[in-house]
């Protein structure tokens, strides 16, 4: 074979598929194994939650069922886990593994709905701050503010002793602290796109605002809201965990993992696992809710560099050899 | 006449203050133009970098509210009119943007963003507005097929192109084409620049054309008007600007440009222009040109001279002669 060999086969049998930013992300987060195992651990625990009636009707226990016989000890102990009670049991001998099933329902619904709500007005705020500026920018950023700077704990206390507990008042409560700081990411990205060509071009065509605001504007700043958004699902679980845990969020009977914590408090000496399989099960949830906003993030904006991730590292390293080889030079 | 613009001015004020905010000056972009376009005409808009030429097309377009003056379409005056009322003047006036990669929005496909203007202005549909698209493509010299790309599969030349078809979905009378082929190469210029004659033979259009380059702007433009600062200093037949260049400040834009004949290279002499630009906050008394004008007298720092207008018009109190040297009338500046 000589060098001057041409293949033109070389070129056309390989066709050269147009790809969309989102099939781009799509395969740069394939690679990313942690990541994908995280997403899978996220997928697995909505199913398990959404399986929860199955598998209490599986093994014939009931969340609310107290098995005074075989799941509390003499001295009306909890009972360690075992092949009938994978997680053990409560102070009232309480299927574990079955409450924190449930527990899962009642989380993951609180985080997602809690975090969608606040996507939405998160996204719409930001967007007329951001688009309009002027006295509605002023306006709507100083309310973000002011959101921003409430006391939440108090607030809550504030909202359960007029509303009382409830999941609709923990839904409304966790929302309401988390749309401010969406809305800041959007009024921002807004305020950089619609100086854009584009948005002018748009406007020259005779596009009105909501149509700018929505076809233009919206799908370039949908990215940040994503990850934004993922990252916002764990803050969400873990602060309906708190509240649950103050008895300022679910009410039990209905087990939640922020109850469940505060149940097994009295416990931890005598029933590790009474604190333990709640407490795990809420970290892993948040890492898993976590590590997969931060992959999204990656693969969305592949010219953002994490301190720890292996591409870091490498370009970090790269331009310190170079800077290296210009100084020998 | 199918545009006129008079006298158009327009100021950007500088603000300062957190809640309140307060004027603390003004940048002058366009400071007193007019011109006028006749159907099927095309009128080349030259000038240095932020001389306020995309600023004026932007005002013409409606994109900013004027200061003052006024711009009359095809006879109705359609100076800041509210968005609604513009609407239907946008059928009319499309504009082709400078930066061919910021100018199509990098989330949608190539097809959507063609068709915009005719769902926006409710012009077709369905199947006959893919078919309407797919001609566009056609006509600009893209391939059909490529509707559901993304702008970020073509080439800097191929997405002007769809550039093109946007602007001319709606068969407007005129397109302000805003510097639109300086981002490309030199190569892909002619093609695009062809396609627009091709396009206006076509369809009757009328261009408002602007470019810092005067060779572009002579190849395609039947007058063009010379913007130094915010006005016009001069305003002639294509031919008959480059032939015959009266103000100094055309004079040295002329001597720059590249020739391809060495011959001629040899024998032309470029005018170096002394200083910068001053600043559009605080623009030169008299003619803005005369700290860096050659020819410059005590008279041009302290009046104005009468603005250019119709015709060969020059905005200059010594215009310069035929066969006449500026490189070496003077050292270049203003006498001290």
């Amino acid at each position: 074979m000589t060098l001057t060999e041409i293949r033109p086969d070389a070129v056309t049998d390989r066709t050269i598929a147009g790809r969309s930013p989102w099939q781009l992300a799509w395969a740069r987060i394939r690679t990313d194994k942690v990541a994908l195992v995280s997403g899978l651990t996220v997928v697995l625990l909505c199913l398990l939650a959404l399986a929860a009636p199955l598998i209490a009707a599986w093994n014939g226990h009931d969340p609310d069922e107290q098995f005074r016989d075989t799941g509390i000890t003499a001295q009306g102990l909890p009972i360690a886990p075992n092949g009938t009670f994978w997680f053990g049991t409560d102070r009232l001998g309480r299927d574990l593994f079955i409450r924190v099933l449930y527990g899962a329902r009642v989380s993951l619904l609180v985080g997602v709905v809690a975090t969608g709500l606040a996507a939405l007005v998160g996204v719409l705020v930001g967007l007329l701050a951001g688009y309009y500026g002027g006295v509605i920018d002023t306006v709507l950023s100083r309310l973000m503010d002011v959101v921003l700077s409430f006391p939440y704990l108090i607030f809550a206390i504030a909202v359960v002793s007029i509303a009382g507990p409830s999941l609709t008042a923990t839904i409304g409560v966790i929302a309401f602290y988390s749309w401010a700081a969406i809305a800041r990411v959007v009024r921002g990205q807004t305020l950089s796109l619609k100086e854009r060509e584009y948005v002018e071009a748009a406007r020259s065509i005779g596009c009105g605002d909501l149509r700018i605001m929505f076809v233009d504007i919206l799908p370039n700043l949908l990215a940040p809201v994503i990850v934004l958004t993922t990252l916002l699902v764990p803050a969400a679980i873990v602060f309906e965990s708190t509240l649950s845990f103050l008895g300022l969020g679910i009410v039990p009977p209905t087990p939640s993992w922020g109850n469940l914590l505060s149940e097994a408090q009295g416990f931890y000496r005598v029933a590790y696992w009474y604190l333990g399989f709640p407490a795990a099960t809420l970290l892993l949830t948040t890492l898993a809710f976590n590590l997969v906003g931060d992959g999204i993030r990656d693969a969305i904006d592949p010219r953002m560099e994490r301190l720890f991730s292996r591409r870091g590292r490498r370009n970090r390293r790269d331009r310190r050899d170079r800077r290296r080889r210009r100084k020998g030079a | 006449m199918l545009l006129e613009v008079e006298n158009v001015v327009k100021h950007f004020p500088i603000t300062t203050g957190l809640l309140v905010k307060q004027t603390i000056g003004q940048v002058s972009a366009v400071d007193g133009v007019s011109f006028d376009l006749s159907p099927g005409e095309t009128l080349g808009l030259v000038g240095e970098t932020g001389c306020g030429k995309s600023t004026l097309a932007r005002c013409v377009a409606g994109l900013h509210p004027i200061t003052s003056g006024r711009v009359r379409f095809d006879g109705d005056d359609i100076t800041n009119l509210p968005r609604a009322r513009m609407r239907a003047y946008r059928r009319d006036i499309q504009v082709i943007f400078q930066d061919p990669y910021g100018s199509l929005n990098p989330r949608r496909r190539v097809g959507s963003i063609i068709a915009d203007p005719l769902v926006v202005h409710r012009v077709s549909r369905g199947t006959e507005l893919r078919r309407t698209v797919q001609e566009l493509m056609e006509r600009v010299g893209l391939n059909p097929e490529h509707y559901n790309r993304f702008p970020a599969e073509f080439s800097g030349g191929q997405r002007q192109r769809i550039g093109v078809a946007r602007a001319l979905a709606l068969r407007p009378r005129l397109i302000i084409c805003d510097e639109p082929v300086s981002a490309l190469d030199v190569s892909i210029q002619a093609q695009i620049l062809n396609l627009l004659k091709d396009l206006q033979d076509e369809f009757g259009l009328t261009y408002l054309f602007i470019a810092h380059d005067l060779s572009v702007v002579r190849h395609i433009s039947d007058r063009i008007a010379v913007m130094y600062l915010g006005k016009i200093v001069e305003l002639a037949g294509a031919d008959e600007l480059h032939e015959h260049p009266r103000h100094p400040y055309t004079n040295a834009l002329l001597s720059a440009t590249a020739v391809a004949d060495p011959d001629e290279a040899e024998r032309r002499r470029r005018i170096i222009l002394t200083g910068d630009v001053p600043s559009p906050i605080d623009p030169p008394s008299g003619c803005r040109f005369h700290p860096r004008c050659p020819k410059a007298r005590e008279r041009c720092s302290s009046e104005e001279p009468p603005p250019a207008l119709r015709d060969h018009l020059v905005a200059c109190h010594f215009p310069v002669e035929a066969g006449e040297d500026l490189t070496t009338s003077g050292s270049g500046g203003r006498p001290a």
